[in-house]
């Protein structure tokens, strides 16, 4: 086939005009690549959790540490700040950049409120004597929860950059491309906690 | 404490052997910066290089500290060849446990981690979007970054050597030897932020290459259309992707484990050592194959080109490549059978082992077919892959023989396990770098490598290779096991011997290699070429050589898998006129910067240096959003100046006709 089109006609090895590939063009791969990456990270701290969280090394257990109305309304607070960050994005979408960083700063604050809670519940088990040194099963949940905690402190610190950058350059594409991708970020977080909330708080008081 | 636990006592001051490197870096090094001084070379290397986005030159920077590091991994094994074949008949060699427990440590993770992924992740680097058509990777900046992560990584091996000590634990720190009840000191610790720091820049420039090669193709390049060299480089970069996460969180728990006290891998409070052992290798045995994979490519390619022929098999090859790809994860297991696991679960890790068998023989097939009544031009890199065919196939063959469990019970962490490992990545990993770079130097420096030196090395290489690691399959048959420092038994001090002297002549091949460098160099005159010296196929031979900034003056339109074969078929002309201006990245600082923040963190985290690690943590961070503030990280190459470097090209072209 090749050899009969060079024939008819001279093949065109060259667009005519140079195609133009638009900035930020590989982004949202690139960053779904790196949100995979970092699910395989939780993957391996579940899979940590799931070998080790039956040993109790004679310590406390779930049942006797976890309190569930307190990671109900945390569960609520982190849920609450994805359907802010939802809002944010629409107003994006509109290019309302107001109510753009309104939304963001709601979210903001959910997501501290989440922050705080979790805190202070470690800082309550550390108290009984529940530390991470206690037994496997807690280095595993102090791990695992942590690990989520620590990207959503991050995330947050994202956040503010993001709010101050749309307050200097407004909705620009960069800026929108961003948001986008921390709003990825945030609701990967969200997906995480839903298989910590699971596995690890509800399955484990049934243990 | 203001130096944490970095004391005088941390510098080998008793250790004459150390004092004397020491000495010898401290010169080298003061002589290398002096040198650039005077020569006024700092600007340059910093504005030309170190902070350069071009895909090419990170590439060959990262060739560089590949380079660099294989000579300080090589000398470990002639230290451990010395010392083995000297600790006889109550001899205790020169090396004490301490030293020598460091040394085939660093010897494994050097050669891994600082030689083997940086020769690889270089030579994607730079020959990946020249396949491709593309003017330089997705993501410029991150490149530049992942370079000077993974440096960082190297850097903090290299301290180790003086401050302080490496790991004593074998290259994949197996608790609960690592743990802080055995490990106490900084050996671990130093291994641990090695391959974090390293590991970051890993991960990123393999998701980098990925979306380079997804959305970067020139129009026409349909993933079934791309060179093998680039199917090989995605599927090693997926792999990649899909498993150095799983090492920085195994090295995390580690790290937990010694940093914070917790209890996953100890022996009491209900920790599981045995579970790191399966983590580290659910990532390790993906490691391999990302090692093995791109030379795969680099030998597809090769073979067509010195054979004159079109890839027997193109398809065949692709499918292969994709289904190692796949297997590399189904098969962690054997790399401990005696784990005690049970039947069944053995016998299944055992035939996907053997499954994998398959597709790489597919390959060697294809690489055959290829090459019948092919007219092959004997050059360096088709000499480096037939012996690469011939090596690495008897290396394949011992591998089949350890995945049968119960032959593997014998076998297991005995010298002939060392023996079948090194004779895949010796014979596939550094042979296919050996072809590659042969191959591919012309590309990036515009002249020829040496002939003569070229063939010295070829047969130092191949005879020592064969006397370095034959004797050591011998000895494992009658049951030695590695890691040993001095042995009872006087009747196998003769195969040390004989494995010390193969060590010996490959020393002299890794000289002549060196030689070849400096006299091509030298005589880089005589030894010119221009875009395509090899009658090459694929698109990076339609460029100059070395190529321009920019790649391509024009973006190639893509009909076939042989790209630039098909373009000199079809009588293509280079055109001569309507130069475009061109849409480049800038180069930054800001990797070298992050990185060196990096790399000072580890270093504090090693030392119990809290104030720093929190300092230089902060930094890294504000660092990070202050560059996330430049908005402005491209340019245009005007017109004009692609005009002129395009003429200066017609007028060499027309002189060589």
């Amino acid at each position: 086939m090749s050899s009969a089109t060079a024939t008819m006609e001279p093949r065109a090895y060259h667009l005519p005009e140079e195609p133009h590939l638009h900035e930020g063009h590989s982004t949202n791969l690139g960053f779904w690549m790196y949100l995979m990456s970092d699910c395989l990270i939780f993957a391996i701290l579940f899979a940590t959790y799931a070998v080790l969280g039956g040993s109790y090394a004679g310590g406390p257990g779930p049942k006797d540490l976890f309190d569930l109305p307190l990671i109900a309304l945390n569960t609520a607070m982190l849920l609450f700040s994805s359907i802010t960050y939802g809002f944010a994005m629409l107003a994006m979408e509109k290019n309302r950049v107001s109510a753009t960083q309104g939304w963001l700063f709601v979210t903001l604050l959910f997501g501290g409120a989440f922050l705080c809670i979790e805190l202070y519940e470690f800082s309550h088990l550390i108290h009984e004597g529940a530390g991470p040194q206690r037994s496997a099963f807690l280095s595993s949940f102090f791990t695992l929860v942590g690990t989520h905690g620590l990207h959503v402190t991050f995330g947050s610190i994202w956040l503010v950059t993001l709010m101050v950058q749309v307050a200097k350059k407004g909705l620009i594409p960069a800026n929108k491309r961003r948001l986008m991708c921390l709003s990825m970020f945030w609701h990967f977080l969200d997906v995480i906690w839903i298989g910590v909330f699971t596995f690890v708080y509800l399955m484990g008081v049934l243990r | 404490m203001i130096f944490g636990r970095l004391t005088w006592d941390a510098f080998p001051w008793h250790e004459p052997v150390v004092v004397a490197t020491f000495i010898g870096v401290v010169i080298g090094g003061v002589a290398l910066v002096a040198a650039l001084t005077y020569f006024g070379l700092w600007g340059y290397l910093w504005k030309e290089w170190f902070t350069s986005v071009d895909h090419k030159k990170i590439g060959i920077m990262y060739m560089v500290l590949g380079l660099v590091m294989f000579l300080r991994g090589f000398s470990d094994a002639i230290m451990m060849r010395i010392q083995q074949a000297w600790a006889f008949n109550g001899s205790e060699g020169y090396l004490n446990a301490h030293h020598y427990d460091q040394v085939f440590t660093a010897h494994g993770v050097i050669m891994i981690f600082f030689v083997a992924m940086p020769f690889i992740t270089g030579l994607m680097n730079y020959i990946v979007p020249l396949q491709i058509g593309a003017r330089d990777v997705s993501f410029p900046f991150l490149n530049n970054f992942s370079f000077w992560m993974t440096t960082g990584g190297a850097v903090l091996v290299m301290i180790s050597l003086f401050v302080g000590e490496f790991a004593q634990t074998g290259w994949l720190a197996y608790p609960p030897l690592s743990g802080i009840a055995y490990s106490p000191a900084t050996g671990v610790d130093y291994y641990i932020w090695a391959l974090q720091v390293a590991g970051v820049g890993t991960t990123l420039s393999g998701i980098n290459l990925i979306a380079t090669i997804v959305k970067m193709r020139a129009p026409g390049m349909s993933l079934m259309k791309m060179p093998v060299f680039t199917w090989t480089s995605l599927c090693a970069n997926v792999l990649i992707v899909a498993s150095f996460p799983i090492l920085t969180a195994t090295l995390v728990l580690l790290s937990l484990d010694r940093y914070a006290g917790t209890a996953f891998f100890t022996n009491d409070f209900g920790g599981n050592p045995m579970m790191y052992v399966n983590l580290i290798w659910i990532w390790g045995h993906p490691e391999v194959y990302i090692l093995i994979l791109p030379l795969f490519g680099v030998f597809s390619e090769v073979t067509s080109t010195f054979s004159g022929k079109r890839l027997f098999g193109y398809t065949s090859m692709v499918y292969a490549t994709c289904t190692i790809m796949v297997l590399s994860y189904l098969v962690w297991l054997h790399h401990f059978f005696t784990m005690g696991s049970g039947a069944s679960v053995n016998s299944f890790f055992g035939i996907t082992t053997m499954i994998i068998s398959i597709p790489t023989g597919a390959k060697l097939f294809n690489w055959l077919f290829t090459m019948y009544r092919g007219r092959i031009r004997f050059e360096l890199p088709m000499m480096w892959t037939v012996a690469f065919m011939l090596t690495f196939t008897i290396g394949g063959m011992t591998g089949v023989l350890l995945a049968v469990p119960p032959a593997d019970f014998v076998l297991h962490n005995s010298l002939f396990l060392i023996a079948h490992f090194h004779n895949v990545i010796i014979g596939g990993v550094l042979f296919g770098l050996f072809a590659a770079i042969n191959y591919w130097w012309p590309k990036a420096f515009g002249f020829r490598l040496n002939q003569f030196w070229g063939h010295v090395s070829f047969w130092c290489w191949n005879i020592g290779f064969w006397l370095a690691f034959g004797p050591l399959y011998v000895l494992g048959l009658m049951g030695v096991t590695r890691r040993m420092r001095v042995f009872d038994d006087p009747s196998l001090q003769i195969w040390f011997v004989i494995a010390g002297i193969g060590a010996a002549i490959i020393a002299v091949g890794i000289g002549a290699m060196l030689v070849q460098f400096a006299v091509s160099i030298w005589k880089r005159d005589e030894l010119k070429v221009e875009g395509d010296p090899w009658d090459g196929r694929t698109l990076e031979w339609a460029t100059s050589s070395p190529p321009p900034e920019y790649n391509f003056a024009f973006t190639p339109v893509v009909y076939d898998t042989d790209t630039w074969a098909d373009m000199k078929k079809n009588n293509y002309q280079r055109p001569l006129t309507g130069y475009q201006a061109i849409h480049m990245p800038s180069s930054t600082g800001a990797g070298v910067i992050l990185a060196a923040l990096a790399t000072l963190c580890g270093f504090a985290l090693i030392w119990y240096i809290w104030w720093l690690a929190g300092l230089s943590f902060i930094g890294l961070v504000a660092v990070a959003i202050g560059h996330s503030f430049n908005y402005k990280r491209d340019f245009y190459i005007p017109a004009d100046v692609v005009t002129r470097t395009e003429e200066e090209r017609t007028r060499i072209l027309a002189a060589g006709v």
